[in-house]
């Protein structure tokens, strides 16, 4: 008997061991921290524990996964190493040294130890795969090393929006400061003068603050004629209200929502929802878990904002919807990392604060947003439309691709390419001049110089 | 006995006696399931691709920006541009895919389609994204042949990529309307700038699995 203890103790252990595994491992509610085979990278340990939004079942990886968060993305970036170029017969040889067909060739997860930015886990120089003949075709680029093609600011492995020849070749001589600087104006809300609505429809008994009301009045909400139940009960009305057409107050109390979330947003501002959920402050929203906190972020933020949960009315603030406010105070509230201290001593501040006192012309202040969440015009049908971009991770990583259709509005491509490539200055909030110089606009130049002038030999007539 | 084994003999020598004799080698004898050779197969698709790719250029491109020289208005001012078709035409307000995109769009999708069944590219021995640049023996050879031929016959030929054969068949892309030949003219890329109309400028490749 003696004997047997030690293994009938085994037993157990072993069966409430495996038991509390699957059971965690199961459990939408439950840590499963323990699993994690790794640290997460920065683009994803927000929704880390969601382990179905990538894994299989048998936590294979789906190929689907990354396409579903990042495809639109890709393709609105005209991703310049798309899958599809892959497939061509000929490319045989290419996928064998580098299978780009595939996202986790090159970006794999929980591999903190041999993660570079952008989530690369491939030695840097992976241009070199495909690229290693560059010479042969671009003499000028001999001597550049392959771990520098992506990283000096002339090339991107998915978007090169801005950094490609044409285009550079149209903004070659830009000044640093264009004539006119400006951002597109936002699309104005219908002009009605500022009122609470004549009758809130809200019952008497979630109408005790007063400053709700006065809030709400300032916004632009007041002026649409958006009514308390359009956001605070769920469309279209229920039952309840229907069947109680004699005391619709009393019935909307039922029903009433006293905090309603992005969904409520998304009935009317359903893309900059979307944009808000595709990007960092919204991804866990997204993915059904609960708000992210600063707390849990990796950045660095202000002690006092630690636990205030990321939702639609955390940076617009419920009821007043200050664009303004949102804008660049509602950052600063949380963030708290050099480039953030140091906004508002940044000429950008200072032209934001001239438009907001009424000195500065319309649409010629910098805030944060006007960088991050930046205006951007769409063409539907025959007109154009302006929608501030809510994911502000968009134009962020790498930094090039902030420059199309942020930088070039108010500065040159040589001033832009210089500008965001100097760290020292990003962390200074862009006050004062860069202090590098990216190369690329020079070989152009020189390109362009060099055809000219053997144009130009071979068409001088014989003698 | 004897004679038997001669007729089998016989009956088996004739395909390579008649093969030999009549040059064609096994590619050209290489057949679809239904019956028809591989080379018709890649002569017909070629047809459609050839004829597709000349209406663009002709009646979209060359119409348009050389002949019409067509004007458009840029959106939220008054001012006009000239139309242009622009490798960057994504990006572009009202410009169009240049026609090496567009044929290599086309291809795209026809490849997601034709999920093994047969696949295309266009490629030139001067090719100003270097992407379309011969990889393959068999492209090389081919390219050359068609070079030197002047287009007026196909190249056919077989090859294997990765583990799989093929049946290869290269057909001339010449230079069809001023689009074409000025603007690989001119193009700061371009390995070539001596072009002139109705020159072999590239050529369009069409495989065939042979399993």
């Amino acid at each position: 008997m003696k004997r047997k203890v030690p293994w009938i103790l085994w037993l157990l252990s072993t069966i409430v061991m495996v038991m509390y595994l699957s059971n965690t491992m199961r459990s939408e509610t439950a840590d499963r921290g323990l699993f994690l085979p790794g640290v997460t990278t920065v683009g994803h340990y927000q929704i880390e524990l969601a382990c179905q939004v990538c894994h299989t079942p048998g936590m294979g990886v789906l190929q689907d996964a990354c396409i579903n968060c990042h495809g639109a993305e890709l393709e609105t970036a005209s991703d310049s190493h798309p899958p599809k170029k892959f497939k061509p017969l000929d490319k045989a040889d290419l996928v064998e040294r580098l299978d780009a067909r595939f996202c986790i060739t090159c970006h794999q997860e929980h591999a903190a130890d041999r993660t570079h930015a952008m989530g690369l886990t491939l030695p840097t120089d992976y241009c070199y795969h495909c690229h290693r003949d560059i010479a042969e075709t671009r003499p000028n680029h001999a001597e550049f090393a392959f771990d520098s093609c992506a990283s000096s600011g002339c090339h991107n492995f998915h978007d090169n929006r801005a950094l490609n020849e044409p285009f550079l070749t149209a903004h070659l001589d830009t000044p640093d400061f264009l004539p006119v600087m400006t951002v597109a104006a936002r699309a104005p809300v219908e002009a009605k003068p500022a009122a609470a609505p004549d009758a809130p429809d809200a019952p008497a008994s979630k109408m005790t603050d007063p400053h709700v009301l006065d809030d709400f009045a300032a916004s632009a909400h007041a002026r649409a004629e958006v009514n308390c139940t359009d956001c605070h009960v769920a469309q279209p009305p229920s039952a309840v209200l229907e069947s109680s057409p004699a005391q619709p107050r009393a019935a909307v109390s039922q029903i009433w929502i006293d905090k309603p979330d992005h969904t409520a947003c998304a009935r009317c501002h359903d893309h900059e929802a979307a944009g808000f959920l595709a990007g960092r402050h919204g991804m866990r929203l997204s993915q059904n878990m609960p708000p992210m906190t600063p707390a849990e972020a990796r950045l660095p933020f202000k002690p006092e904002a630690a636990h205030r949960a990321l939702t639609c009315n955390t940076c617009h603030g419920s009821h007043r919807y200050d664009t303004q406010t949102a804008a660049a105070e509602s950052c600063m509230k949380c963030h708290d990392d050099p480039h953030t201290r140091a906004y508002a001593g940044s000429p950008h501040a200072k032209l934001w604060a001239a438009e907001l006192a009424g000195e500065g012309a319309a649409n010629t202040g910098v805030s944060c947003a006007t960088c991050h969440l930046p205006r951007q015009t769409h063409r539907e049908g025959d007109e154009e439309v302006v929608r501030v971009q809510h994911n502000q991770n968009d134009n962020l990583r790498p930094n090039e691709k902030m420059m199309r259709n942020v930088c070039l509005k108010c500065h040159g491509a040589q001033f832009s390419l210089d500008a965001l490539a100097d760290r020292a200055l990003i962390d200074r909030n862009f006050t004062g001049q860069p202090a590098g110089h990216v190369e690329s606009l020079d070989l152009i130049r020189t390109k362009i110089a060099d055809l000219a002038r053997k144009r130009a030999e071979r068409n001088k007539p014989k003698p | 006995m004897k004679t038997l084994l001669r007729l089998c003999l016989m009956l088996v020598m004739t395909p390579m006696l008649a093969s030999t004799l009549t040059g064609c080698s096994k590619s050209e004898a290489a057949a679809s399931p239904n019956g028809i050779e591989a080379a018709k197969v890649a002569d017909m698709l070629h047809i459609v691709m050839a004829a597709d790719r000349t209406t663009y250029v002709k009646k979209v491109v060359n119409r348009f920006i050389k002949e019409q020289k067509v004007q458009i208005k840029e959106p939220n001012s008054e001012a006009f541009v000239a139309m242009a078709a622009s490798e960057e035409w994504e990006n572009e307000h009202g410009s169009l895919p240049l026609p090496a995109q567009m044929f290599r769009m086309g291809a795209e999708l026809a490849r997601e389609k034709a999920d093994g069944l047969f696949d295309y590219q266009l490629l030139s021995e001067w090719p100003i994204n270097k992407q379309n640049a011969p990889r393959s023996d068999v492209e090389k050879e081919g390219l050359k042949f068609i070079r030197e031929t002047k287009g007026e016959k196909p190249f056919y030929g077989e090859e294997e990529i990765a583990g799989k054969r093929y049946f290869t068949a290269l057909y001339a892309d010449k230079g069809v309307a001023a689009a074409c030949v000025d603007c690989h003219n001119m193009h700061p890329d371009s390995p070539r700038d001596d072009f002139k109309l109705g020159d072999v400028m590239g050529g369009i490749v069409i495989r065939i699995p042979m399993d």
